[in-house]
């Protein structure tokens, strides 16, 4: 595929995996990629194994299924089971627990739940059902609001009053500032969400620097991307420096994008506060609709519970998501708390810390998996090519 | 010291755990174990994720139907049952059926009736059996046009006119209007095979080559898009439905040690060599550089952030052949027409035992797990 081959080439990653190995010398990095997107590509690629064992990836709080709490999701459900609502949400959210099961249970029994690949999608389906009321459950950061908020634009200007829209939609900086006010942080520097910053720009992400004294890089998607924000943040550290640096020149613009701002300012205003999954309240930390489209807002128009569901106590998802804790150290992983019965935000989703480490089972560690599979030439290089030996993998001594 | 412990059970775990003092190992030993377990149904009613094809399909099928109807015959959990005939040596009778409920009913590349015929008779052949014939059973619903009905039931003729058999007996029945999605069919099809049997899970060993007859995900892209709720097109997207029975064949007459085949249908590749690995107690590594993949399928995947390893196929072989005969495997596949973009895939390990692997063209390695609920688009 063209335009995306290019940043996923072996031989560069294990240059870079290389040079990054021998820069990280022998302490220990702690780096978090602070957006889902990351996360997903990390594990798709198995980056992971092109660094050194010393340099560790945190996964940050950027998954925007998992950060939604539990009293949300079930709102959006109560709201789903009324008759004549046609639900609209996207894939992902489907299967994720509420207190009293998901949005998939919902459906099974008798409500309208549709997936939907973005807002305009439900818009058609307003307009396709002029009897229906037309709910859209608004997921995301900076990056989906825009979309969301030229819905409701354009759903105004048509006349359209069937569609509705349950905004929970999240700002990045707030939750950020959550990880970086907490006491027992660890983290050496952050890889900044790209996606988001092609909204915000880079600009927002100088308290980090300034206040913090923590060295942030907006890098892409793509996996050779990622190896080369955390060789920046390596560098910037071992130089001395601490920076906003934009490794994701090629689509984030410094000031992001003016439009996508204005937009979004039309259409929507903070939020006093809101509850994250595993972080609690976070003042200023999501968006909601301005009054001028409290037609057009679901959370007004219908009634929903509203009631809280706090975060079960057990559940340390909160520090696993600040790198205080690994995800095998908190008290409920692997008992009761597992992929098929998550707890907490970090095992949600397929891509939540917790989940890939409990995927990964006694395998989620580089080493291991080379000396079982041989994986290829490894940054530190001592990987043997394509060659396997099958000989079983030893158990730690204690 | 172990005692004779029940996989997956309490003491079996306790046991684990005691062996080891580092606490992350204890950790996650005990996950192993009770991954062991068998699994359990813990929903109430079901949902669209039990017809996906993947863990929540898997996990039906062991623990509502194989516990309730269990046999030893239903118990082996292949594609499909081999009976023996009273009185006849050396031969079996190879059954299995299959329900079909797509939508829409045409497709790029195919239909429903197509569908019916070549899903029954992959089922067969990939256990090394001969097709004798199949049944189709229709459930209509009230007020289908019946021209529609008439084309379907012509491709499916024609469809089972190219693997060589008929269809022999049939049932109807119609529903009320809404009570069912137009027309729904399920095929049943028998098939004589030789025993004991030459193609079967217990010969899976480590050191096997994985070998997939041609391009993943082609199916469930075109039907995804011809449902039209993604609005995306992809011209040249076709399904790849279409009979194995010449594939089969062809690795039987030329002498191949096929240990064992499934076709990769609902839940993709991926599901597939998950069962093997669990069910034969072996490890599936796969190499990301060496899987065909159609371009518009990687477009398409790549685009709604899904892995053409979970997209349906219906007309793709998984074979598992001795490791010496992994290049002739491919030689004689590619010298047919549904074999000409074969290749091998990976291979089989002895350890980690149930997990499959997947090297990435990137460098690095992750776990291939089975599919959890629907493919579902990722949305950042």
């Amino acid at each position: 595929m063209k335009f995306a081959d290019e940043f996923r080439n072996a031989d560069l990653a294990r240059a870079l995996g290389g040079r990054i190995a021998g820069e990280a010398g022998e302490r220990h990095w702690k780096i978090m990629e602070v957006c889902g997107g990351h996360t997903h590509t990390i594990f798709k690629y198995g980056i992971e194994d092109l660094l050194p064992s010393n340099v560790e990836l945190v996964h940050g709080p950027g998954c925007p299924v998992c950060v939604i709490p539990m009293g949300r999701l079930d709102d959006g459900i109560a709201v789903a089971r009324q008759p004549g609502v046609i639900f609209t949400c996207f894939g992902d959210l489907m299967r994720v627990p509420g207190s009293d099961g998901s949005l998939l249970d919902a459906k099974a029994a008798g409500a309208d739940v549709r997936m939907v690949y973005s807002p305009l999608d439900a818009l058609k389906i307003a307009q396709q059902n002029p009897d229906r009321q037309v709910v859209f459950y608004a997921i995301g950061f900076e990056t989906t609001a825009p979309s969301t908020a030229l819905t409701l634009l354009r759903a105004k200007a048509e006349g359209l009053r069937n569609l509705f829209v349950f905004c929970n939609h999240v700002t990045i900086i707030p939750p950020m500032k959550a990880i970086l006010d907490s006491p027992d942080l660890q983290l050496d520097g952050f890889l900044g969400p790209g996606h988001v910053s092609t909204v915000v720009g880079v600009r927002p992400y100088e308290f980090v620097t300034k206040t913090y004294g923590k060295p942030v890089v907006v890098v892409g998607f793509e996996p050779l991307d990622i190896l080369q924000g955390v060789h920046m943040i390596i560098r910037q550290i071992l130089e001395g420096r601490c920076e906003v640096e934009n490794q994701y020149k090629r689509v984030v613009h410094d000031d992001g994008n003016p439009k996508a701002l204005e937009v979004l300012s039309r259409v929507f205003k903070l939020r006093s506060h809101f509850e994250w999954r595993g972080l609690g309240f976070i003042s200023q930390s999501a968006l909601e609709l301005q009054d001028e489209f409290a037609d057009y807002d679901a959370e007004r128009v219908f009634s929903v519970p509203g009631i809280r569901v706090a975060d079960p106590k057990a559940c340390q998802c909160g520090e696993v998501l600040k790198g205080v804790l690994k995800p095998w150290e908190c008290k409920v992983f692997g008992t009761a708390c597992t992929p098929e019965t998550p707890i907490g935000t970090c095992m949600v989703s397929s891509e939540g810390a917790c989940a890939a480490y409990y995927n990964f089972g006694r395998y989620s560690r580089a080493r291991e998996r080379e000396r079982v599979l041989g994986a290829g030439d490894h940054a530190n290089g001592n990987g043997n090519g394509s060659g396997h030996e099958l000989k079983p993998i030893a158990v730690r001594a204690g | 010291m172990t005692e004779a412990v029940k996989p997956g059970s309490g003491a079996a775990i306790k046991a684990a755990a005691s062996r080891i003092a580092d606490p992350e190992q204890r950790v996650l030993e005990r996950i192993a174990e009770i991954r062991k377990r068998k699994p359990s149904l813990r929903e109430d009613a079901i949902t669209m994720s039990h017809g996906a094809g993947g863990k929540a399909s898997h996990t039906l099928i062991t623990a509502l139907f194989g516990d309730i109807l269990s046999n030893p015959v239903l118990d082996q959990m292949g594609d499909q049952a081999v009976l023996p005939i009273p009185g006849v040596a050396g031969l079996g009778l190879a059954i299995t059926t299959d329900s079909f409920v797509v939508s829409p009913l045409f497709f790029p590349g195919g239909d429903i009736g197509e569908l019916a015929v070549n899903g029954t008779i992959n089922d067969l052949v990939v256990g090394g059996a001969t097709p004798l014939g199949i049944s189709a059973a229709f459930i209509l619903e009230e007020g289908l046009d019946v021209a529609t009905l008439r084309r379907v039931v012509e491709s499916l003729r024609r469809a089972a006119d190219r693997a060589g058999v008929s269809v022999v007996t049939g049932d109807t029945k119609v529903v009320p209007r809404g009570k069912a999605d137009q027309l729904f069919i399920t095929t049943t099809g028998v098939g004589i095979v030789a025993l004991p049997q030459r193609v079967a899970m217990h010969r899976v060993a480590p050191g096997d080559a994985v070998v997939l007859s041609g391009a993943m995900g082609d199916h469930g892209s075109t039907v995804m898009l011809a449902r039209g709720d993604v609005d995306l097109e992809a011209d040249a997207l076709r399904s790849d439905t279409m009979p194995l029975h010449r594939l089969t064949a062809a690795l039987a007459d030329a002498g191949i040690d096929v240990h064992f085949m499934r076709d990769a249908t609902r839940g993709g590749v991926a599901t597939v060599l998950n069962e093997i690995a669990q069910a034969a107690g072996v490890a599936v590594a796969i190499d990301e550089d060496s899987l065909p993949i159609h371009d518009e399928v990687r477009g398409v995947a790549e685009i709604l952030g899904i892995d053409p390893l979970y997209i349906a196929n219906e007309g793709k072989l998984v074979a598992l052949v001795a490791n010496g005969d992994a290049a002739r495997a491919v030689e004689v596949m590619r010298a047919q027409p549904e074999g000409a973009e074969a290749a091998v895939i990976g291979e089989v390990l002895a350890e980690p035992d149930g997990m499959v692997f997947i090297r990435t063209g990137f460098g690095g390695t992750r776990v291939v797990d089975m599919l959890i609920g629907d493919p579902l688009p990722r949305i950042c």
